[in-house]
């Protein structure tokens, strides 16, 4: 058995449904960031699985590599933003942050 | 069934059973916990396809720096009014399950029914395989035909403005 890029594909789409159902269904802030980092983990394993496939260029590669570091940048200032808003309404839960709502 | 596709395999499960644990587990801590699982496996995964330095930087940024951030923020956030019970309702739940359900079904369809180039990924992927980090350099730092110099900037940037936004956000008024 040969591992075709098939494998690859169907694993990141698992990926993609759990972060899709945890996206949907969490209500701490926090437990939706960790779901969008499957999401985007998932994305990125699809990008390297096609480099791969596609012998000639490191497109995917290096679009990998960015991805990662904008997942790290966006991650640090959600993080940042959730932090600050538990300082000031001691809440993190989205049923909680209606402030702006109306 | 070679060696590759028993990593491949024992890999492939171990992704996707932390991926759905860390979404329906109720405990946060616990959820990092088994992010931090996929983050490592799908690392594996890397190594698995001859990309050596993307595992090392996928482990280095998102193992390292990432849950790290992660859990001190849990921690940081931690005491919330427990009297309160923030669930959903079975309806709502169930509505979800159905959509990242319908949703990753759809997409494995497409995936399987479109039929790929059935060429396997290099069967046996062993070091010489692995791509040389001369050639990710050549790649990433040429401003030339096929160069990622302008990307690879606007990176930069962007990472200095996520420092200095992190320091105001957060900061002590």
């Amino acid at each position: 058995m040969n591992i075709t890029i098939d494998y690859f594909l169907i694993l990141s789409a698992i990926m993609l449904g759990a972060g899709m159902y945890g996206f949907f269904t969490r209500r701490n802030t926090l437990a939706i960031l960790i779901s969008v980092e499957l999401i985007l983990n998932a994305a990125d394993i699809n990008f390297a699985a096609f480099n791969r496939l596609c012998q000639n260029g490191l497109e995917g590669y290096v679009f990998t590599l960015f991805s990662i570091a904008i997942a790290a940048a966006e991650t640090a200032i959600a993080i940042a933003v959730m932090i600050n808003v538990y300082r000031m309404l001691k809440n993190n839960f989205v049923d909680e942050l209606d402030t702006l709502k109306w | 069934m070679n060696t590759e596709s028993i990593v491949f395999i024992v890999l492939a499960f171990f992704v996707a059973l932390f991926s759905v644990l860390s979404v329906t587990t109720k405990r946060i801590i616990r959820a990092a916990t088994y992010l931090l699982f996929v983050l490592f496996g799908t690392a594996g995964l890397y190594f698995l396809l001859g990309y050596t330095f993307l595992g090392a930087v996928q482990i280095m940024v998102y193992a390292g720096g990432i849950v790290v951030l992660y859990i001190f923020a849990i921690m940081l956030t931690g005491k919330t009014d427990k009297s309160k019970q923030y669930t959903l309702s079975l309806g709502k739940r169930a509505a979800a399950l159905l959509a990242a359900l319908i949703g990753a079904g759809l997409l494995m369809f497409v995936i399987i029914s479109h039929q790929f180039v059935s060429k396997a990924l290099d069967a046996n992927i062993t070091n010489e395989a692995a791509l040389p980090i001369s050639v990710i350099g050549s790649t990433l730092l040429n401003a030339g035909e096929g160069g990622n110099l302008l990307p690879f900037e606007a990176v930069s940037v962007l990472l200095l403005a996520c420092i200095i936004g992190g320091l105001i956000i957060a900061r002590k008024r």
